[in-house]
């Protein structure tokens, strides 16, 4: 049990074509108070829609959410109501999202978008609101916050953008901090500003924060303990040093082997063979099976489960107890 | 942003300009003299050409504009050829129930337009949506002059709450002003909804969801101001186009509008009649405009009006 958030067998699915696609299958993590957790893998292997499912802000698409708890604080978000559900977001958790370009009203003013959540939230007067609105501008680095109070979002740069978001974000200090992709649009020095803003965030004030990304160099640089998600399965979870000294699962491997190293040259850059299946035309067993090079005749009939080892976890065969094949099939890479 | 409003309407001038030549020649270009019609059926060729030489009719048609444009300038616009009352007056009389009924029109229909919108938007494909589209396109599909006979028939004939015409009281503008207003709400509803439901889509929609804000914020708060733009461009269009008054509905309800007296003087040839009206008109229609590039403007803070 972690003390701030607790995921227990989250299962999302989307209709399509009056078929219920599962996206999300079964998914278990926690965090605790100031812990910063990564949740990586390829895209659409649900990392995005685990994080939609915990705010409950599948509204405007065809998702639902099966089975689960996502248990906050004790309490189950899931079984609240949606008045109650509007209190928890923005002050309890806050979100962001990969694109600072369009994730603003682009006709309305920043001063006043920021002051909605203040008013509604911490029920402050106006001018309160407004000068919380300024230090909390000034806090995620900001120059000239009070002039920017009064611009529009097309008036500032990308990273700017960003930065009004956290503060967004963060002006209600939420316990916990939901970035989804907060650094994939942005270039690699604003990314590196945005990335140290957050970790800064996260010691001053001791937000949890759940970051959402494929970027494994993101994770490395902030994050204390990752999740690697396929298919809509947690596949592995360990310590970020962990994770990076010895991988565990092949797929993390793979990911790990498929970012490019600068100083180095390859004729080829490694990228892990074949898709991400399709949602609807899951593989039996193992779900990684037809991509992985270690892939046994288990594999390819039953779905290893999520096992702890020490402090880590995985899913897969070739680490579950009594499994003979171990040895052989990992020194054929 | 006073600048740009400025340069504007001293645009507008030219603009007139070219305008009251381009209607000045058109209406000579009707076929029919106006001196024959005044001076009726009996009338020698002797009386026909006094009558002509009166109203500077025989001059070369460049030369008659310029006359015209010279008392235009002296703000003169000269008097009706039929009852020799001045343009102004004829003029001034019909624009005040004109432009009220106009407003009135476009008031109701912008309120129950958008709320329509708004509300199948928000319920898209739900049965209020299904409603309000039903709403619209009987809106748009029944011809205004028959909604307001049956309106006559119902409300006057049968009920006897509201006049059958005329501008007498407030009561003789609900009625037309109804069938007036009924299409273009029907237009700004449709607008609407399919605006609302593109914006609905966007980013800062879920932005603004997770940070707790309710639906009715988000809708009203957020996404409404972005939706408006096409609205308020099919709304300046209408609007124009029921300032130069209907000549259909003013008939079904008496109603002494500028589009009889448009009709009117233009069967009867009354050139300074028409000519003035049609300058009011696209002076009208220029002025609704400027107001609608002033609207985008507030609308969406991109579009600046400096240089």
């Amino acid at each position: 049990m972690y003390d701030l958030l607790n995921v227990k067998g989250l299962k999302t699915a989307f209709k399509n074509n009056n078929q219920r696609v599962s996206v999300v299958n079964g998914v278990d993590f926690g965090i605790n108070k100031g812990e910063i957790v990564g949740i990586v893998g390829e895209s659409g292997c649900g990392k995005s829609v685990t994080s939609l499912s915990i705010m409950r802000l599948l509204h405007d698409t065809t998702g639902d959410i099966q089975d689960g708890k996502v248990t906050f604080k004790g309490e189950n978000l899931l079984d609240l109501s949606e008045r109650s559900m509007r209190k928890i977001r923005g002050k309890e958790i806050a979100m962001i999202f990969q694109e600072p370009m369009t994730s603003l009203n682009p006709v309305m003013k920043i001063g006043k978008q920021l002051m909605q959540g203040i008013i509604l939230h911490l029920k402050y007067s106006k001018e309160k609101a407004k000068k919380h609105a300024i230090d909390t501008l000034k806090s995620v680095g900001i120059p000239r916050a009070e002039d920017i109070m009064n611009e529009y979002p097309h008036q500032l740069s990308g990273g700017m953008r960003q930065r009004v978001m956290i503060a967004i974000a963060m002006s209600c200090e939420p316990e916990l901090l939901i970035a989804d992709e907060p650094t994939t649009a942005l270039d690699v020095t604003i990314q590196a500003q945005i990335l140290e803003l957050m970790k800064r965030l996260q010691s001053d004030r001791g937000t949890a924060i759940l970051m959402i990304t494929h970027d494994l160099g993101v994770v490395a640089e902030v994050c204390d303990r990752v999740i690697v998600m396929y298919a809509g399965r947690v596949v592995e979870e360990a310590s970020v040093d962990e994770l990076f000294e010895s991988p565990r699962h092949p797929y993390t491997k793979d990911l790990i082997e498929s970012v490019p190293k600068i100083g180095e040259r390859k004729s080829r850059l490694y990228s892990i063979p074949g898709h991400v299946p399709n949602p609807n035309q899951m593989p039996n067993g193992c779900k990684f099976a037809p991509r992985c090079q270690h892939a046994m005749e288990i594999c390819f009939n039953k779905e290893p489960e999520l096992t702890s080892e020490e402090k880590r976890k995985h899913r897969c065969w070739l680490y579950q107890q009594n499994n003979v094949g171990r040895e052989q099939n990992l020194g054929s890479k | 942003m006073g600048k740009y409003v400025i340069k504007r309407i001293i645009g507008i001038i030219p603009l007139l300009v070219v305008v009251s030549f381009i209607v000045f020649l058109f209406i000579h270009l009707i076929p029919g003299d106006p001196a024959r019609l005044i001076a009726g059926k009996e009338a020698t060729v002797k009386e026909i050409q006094a009558i002509r030489h009166e109203l500077h009719l025989d001059e070369p048609i460049f030369q008659q504009y310029l006359i015209y444009m010279d008392g235009l300038l002296h703000g003169d616009f000269g008097e009706s050829i039929k009852s020799h009352i001045p343009v102004m007056h004829l003029i001034g009389e019909r624009m005040l129930p004109s432009i009220e009924l106009s407003l009135l029109s476009m008031g109701w229909a912008l309120v129950f337009g958008i709320l329509i919108g708004v509300l199948s938007a928000v319920f898209k494909n739900r049965w209020p949506d299904y409603g309000g589209m039903v709403t619209a396109v009987s809106g748009i599909s029944l011809p205004n002059f028959w909604l307001g006979l049956v309106m006559i028939q119902l409300f006057s004939v049968q009920l006897g709450w509201l006049p059958t015409g005329g501008a007498d009281s407030w009561k003789g503008y609900i009625m037309p002003s109804i069938a007036l207003g009924a299409g273009i709400m029907a237009m700004i509803a449709r607008f609407t909804r399919s605006s609302l439901v593109q914006t609905l889509k966007e980013d800062f929609i879920r932005t603004g969801r997770s940070r707790g804000l309710s639906s009715m914020t988000i809708v009203f708060g957020h996404a409404l101001k972005s939706s408006l733009i096409p609205v308020v461009t099919v709304a300046g269009l209408q609007f124009g186009f029921l300032l130069g008054g209907s000549v259909v509905v003013e008939t079904v309800f008496s109603f002494p509008g500028m589009g009889r007296l448009l009709i009117d003087s233009i069967q009867l040839r009354d050139y300074p009649v028409v000519q003035a009206e049609l300058l009011l008109f696209s002076f009208e229609f220029i002025l609704v405009n400027l107001v609608v590039d002033l609207l985008y403007g507030f609308l969406n803070p991109k579009i600046s009006y400096e240089t």
